[in-house]
């Protein structure tokens, strides 16, 4: 049951790396801007994982309902805002690629590099 | 079986974000990262985060994607993989998640109801709510009154991103000929148009359920924002871009997202005006609880018609460069 | 509740309410003028706080009445005060001058955005210094650095979208960084407010989430802070960035990263965590000495003047480091007033800047020749500043190097080596203002027609900041105070 309990944890830990991998080591914007939303994607899975209580459900007070174990409202809270975030960004630096392509026509790194150094 | 469900469900994760950044085909990969979101709203789904499953579905799989494939549209859909610093990458990554998985063992396990994130602040939240605030959904009442002043934070976040794409977007382009095709919309391919056309007034109802039963149920101002952004976003696609906007030109957009913000942000004025603090709904009325659901439902409101006018405008700068 | 008690919710809420407007009406240079007005006022509000905060104490303010932990928690002490004056007054003065440098460098369509954006900048830093909730730090750094972004993707050249974008992913990186140490603290204490969490943290501080946390917490904001080696998004980001949008960063952004690392270091981390102290000295110190260093020897090198600049702020981060790594009152003190005498003197820099930029074709250093003949104000408050930045006595920036050298003399066994390099780097800073100064005054200028006039306001402007320099230089009395009374509510100790 302990290891079961901790996969949710590696599995954030493992789509941390695979984000922050696509955003170091490619060099096209667009991945980059993908590898950053899997990054902050996996991070709301390790907030949301600690709102479960085992037995709950979702925090919705049911009237009449005696003894109902509720899930923790905080984590998802702050997840939702957490997405917006998320989506701002991604929006944000999308626009920004939109502009590096029409004024480099490229939305490679090395060769906007290039483009700049002659 | 849920356990076992989950299990699935995360190893499905892992291998789609692996899929997503090995392929060399950036409309695969979009496309993917769709698919990695409703994973995961799935997941959050069961979780017991209903609230953050219907707002992932909404924007991490709905609008990101659909801004995603316009951003496409106007750069590139193959990626040309040049494999700089991997080993650097590689290093980085492989201390990263040492450290990370490290830090688990000492973690409470899934579902531990003696974890201490679930005995200092939250269980006051679950029993107060009925008392101070009196509606249903906790997430609702932490987000719009306990946590008010995130959500304000959140909806300047929209804001920033909203006139931020505007500014970036709105320098001159470069001059090219302008593309006609786009101005038809899918008006000449018939499934999508009829199923388009049938699904557009479910998607715009079940936006306005979301957003006025967002006290009782799963959801509120940013996933009916999303989902009626969504539908509106739709029918800017079989309709055509002009039609469009000239259902509901840029400048209205605008001025939603402004009144939106500018409406949480008064309701917030109006609880130091009579008396209160910032954004502290109790002095609306007489009755401090019904005082409370005044302003959330206001400030819910603000949310919903900043989020949908935001997300939409982000959508149309970017259409409308194609 | 008096108006005082309502000051630190309309620092933020005033620019809130401002910035719909500002997008919705848009009539011929209303934009600035209402930008200017808030800026000026919410400029007010953080005097008015900081002449109630010089006796020392703090104001605190329940968020919707709900009280901590449960609701959100805004906490304005003596340290966030001298940040406060640091954000509005450097965005003050910036945009009062501004009008004329932004005009030229971004079409008057675009003007009423980027305005809405600066006051967003402006209310996102403010909601930082003033928060006491983990969370609601993250919220007010993801608009400050998205106000950011468009700030600086709003320059002219083209070169400043990679620049940005590369700010984008990292800044992105490092907020979410600080997003999973908020995190693992959570899961651990259950809270999110910081006080509360510097209580409950200290039935947990052995296990290992909370050593990680530590470390992703202090990494994130290092890259926010662009503290040596986590600094390469700043030199470029500050170089094409709007002249304007330069004197406001480089005053304050990379600052309010270094106070929330701080802060949160201090506050919840030190006083709980054994042998944390020590860590954080060990770990910090080096990289502020090789900051200090590195990033002079690139500014020796460099050939733009922004970029110099830029590289200098590098070096000057790593002079506040070295302050707070040495984890003394005196350190401390140290270090906080020379995040207020470094923003004189690199607001005064990037304003001198900005008006030799409307002159200048280029601002290369080769093609400052002539330029203190054709601009003899600018050029002396371009003096004055590079005086303030080397630590001459008679300016503000000798105040802090003085509190900074005396904190290393008191350091166990480095302390000449602290001295040396506190030295070295001052040096450095002599060799790189001169190089601009003596291409300035003396090299014989080309025969170029001037383009523009500087308004006079920009000018005006410009030698106010200098005079600042002078000022602080002399009448000490109320940055140090205000530092001093930070370094101690930091350490724990009452003021």
């Amino acid at each position: 049951m302990d290891i079961l309990g901790y996969y949710n944890y590696w599995v954030f830990a493992v789509l941390l790396m695979i984000g922050f991998y696509a955003v170091i080591a490619r060099g096209n914007l667009i991945k980059k801007l993908l590898g950053l939303s899997i990054f902050q994607s996996a991070v709301f899975l390790m907030y949301i994982t600690m709102d479960k209580v085992e037995g709950g459900t979702a925090p919705i007070i049911q009237p009449g309902a005696v003894d109902q174990i509720y899930s923790n409202p905080l984590p998802q809270v702050l997840i939702l805002t957490a997405i917006v975030v998320g989506v701002s960004t991604t929006a944000l630096g999308l626009s920004i690629v939109v502009r590096i392509k029409e004024t480099y026509g490229s939305v490679e790194e090395p060769e906007i590099f290039d483009a700049d150094d002659v | 079986m849920v356990i076992l469900f989950g299990l699935f469900l995360l190893t499905l994760l892992v291998l789609t974000a692996v899929a997503i950044v090995r392929t060399p085909n950036l409309f695969v990969a979009v496309m993917l990262m769709a698919i990695f979101s409703l994973l995961m709203a799935a997941n959050f789904f069961i979780l017991d985060a209903a609230d953050v499953a219907l707002t992932e579905a909404a924007v991490g799989a709905g609008v990101t994607t659909v801004i995603f494939l316009s951003a496409l549209a106007l750069t590139a859909d193959r990626e040309r993989v040049t494999k700089t610093g991997t080993y650097f990458a590689m290093g980085v990554v492989s201390v990263t998640v040492v450290v990370l998985i490290y830090a688990t063992f000492d973690k409470p396990v899934l579902g531990d109801p003696n974890a201490p994130v679930h005995q200092h602040v939250a269980p006051w939240y679950l029993e107060q709510t009925p008392e101070l605030i009196d509606i249903p959904n906790v997430v609702t009442a932490v987000l719009g009154s306990f946590r008010g002043y995130d959500t304000l934070g959140e909806v300047f976040v929209v804001l920033v991103a909203c006139i931020g794409v505007q500014f970036i977007l709105g320098a001159s382009p470069p001059p090219q000929a302008p593309r006609g095709q786009d101005e038809q919309g899918l008006r000449h391919h018939l499934v999508p148009q009829v199923v388009g056309r049938l699904l557009f007034p479910f998607i715009i109802l079940f936006g306005l359920y979301v957003q006025f039963h967002g006290e009782y149920g799963p959801g509120g101002g940013f996933q009916a924002g999303a989902i009626i952004a969504t539908g509106l976003i739709l029918h800017a696609l079989l309709e055509g871009e002009s039609a469009a906007l000239k259902a509901i030109p840029p400048n209205t957009l605008l001025a939603m997202v402004a009144g939106g913000a500018l409406l949480y942000t008064l309701v917030g004025v109006l609880g130091i005006v009579l008396g209160g603090n910032f954004l502290d709904y109790s002095v609306l009325h007489s009755n401090p609880v019904t005082g409370q659901q005044i302003g959330i439902l206001m400030i819910e409101a603000g949310v919903g018609i900043t989020v949908c006018g935001a997300l939409l405008s982000i959508f149309h700068a970017f259409a409308v460069r194609d | 509740m008096t108006l005082l008690e309502q000051l630190p919710a309309l620092q933020v809420a005033i620019p809130f309410l401002a910035v719909p407007l500002v997008m919705l009406l848009r009539p011929r240079g209303f934009a600035w003028l209402a930008a200017v007005v808030t800026s000026a006022f919410v400029f007010c509000t953080a005097c008015a706080m900081t002449v109630h905060l010089l006796g020392g104490g703090h104001l605190d303010y329940a968020m919707g009445s709900w009280s901590p932990p449960y609701g959100i928690e805004l906490r304005v002490d003596s340290f966030s005060a001298i940040l406060l004056l640091v954000i509005t007054g450097a965005s003050t003065l910036a945009l009062l001058g501004g009008q004329q440098s932004i005009t030229t460098q971004i079409e008057s369509h675009r003007q009423p955005m980027f305005f809405a954006a600066w006051l967003l900048a402006l209310a996102g830093l403010s909601g930082i210094v003033l928060s006491g909730d983990a969370f609601n730090i993250f919220v007010f750094m993801e608009i400050s650095s998205l106000a950011s972004y468009v700030l600086i993707a709003g320059g002219p050249d083209r070169q400043a979208l990679p620049a940005v974008f590369k700010y984008l992913v990292m800044g992105t990186l490092g907020a979410t960084f600080y997003l999973i140490g908020v995190g693992l603290v959570y899961m651990m204490t259950g809270t999110l407010n910081l006080a509360d969490m510097s209580d409950r943290v200290q039935a947990v501080a052995d296990q290992t989430p909370i050593l990680v946390a530590a470390g992703f917490i202090t990494i994130g904001l290092a890259l926010k802070a662009a503290i040596f080696p986590l600094h390469a998004w700043l030199p470029n980001a500050y170089t094409f960035a709007p002249h304007i949008v330069t004197v406001f960063l480089a005053a304050c952004a990379t600052k309010v990263a270094l106070y929330v690392l701080l802060r949160f270091d201090f506050v919840v981390f030190q006083p709980n965590l054994a042998g944390h102290t020590l860590q954080f000295s060990y770990f910090l110190m080096p990289l502020a000495l090789l900051a200090i260093i590195v990033a002079s020897v690139m500014a020796m090198r460099e050939k733009h003047l922004k970029r110099l600049l830029a590289y200098s702020s590098v070096a000057q981060v790593g002079y506040i480091m070295l302050g707070a790594s040495l984890v003394s009152q005196v350190g401390i003190t140290a270090g906080v007033l020379h995040v207020f005498n470094h923003a004189l003197a690199k607001g005064t820099l990037f304003l001198a800047v900005a008006c030799l930029a409307l002159r200048l074709s280029s601002l290369g250093i080769a093609g400052l020749a002539g330029a203190a003949r054709m601009m003899p104000l600018t050029m002396a408050a371009f003096v004055v500043g590079g005086l303030s930045l080397i630590g001459v006595p008679g300016t503000a920036g000798f105040v802090s190097k003085w509190y900074l050298i005396s904190a290393a003399l008191a350091h166990d066994s480095l302390g000449l080596l602290l001295v040396v390099v506190v030295v070295l780097g001052s040096l450095m800073a002599v060799v790189y203002i001169w190089r601009v100064i003596e291409v300035a005054y003396f090299a014989d200028a080309p025969d170029t027609a001037a383009s523009r006039p500087v308004p006079a306001l920009l000018l005006w402007v410009t030698c106010v900041a200098a005079a600042a320099n002078l000022y602080f230089g002399l009448a000490t009395g109320v940055p140090v105070s205000l530092a001093q009374a930070a370094a101690g509510s930091l350490l724990g100790v009452a003021p």
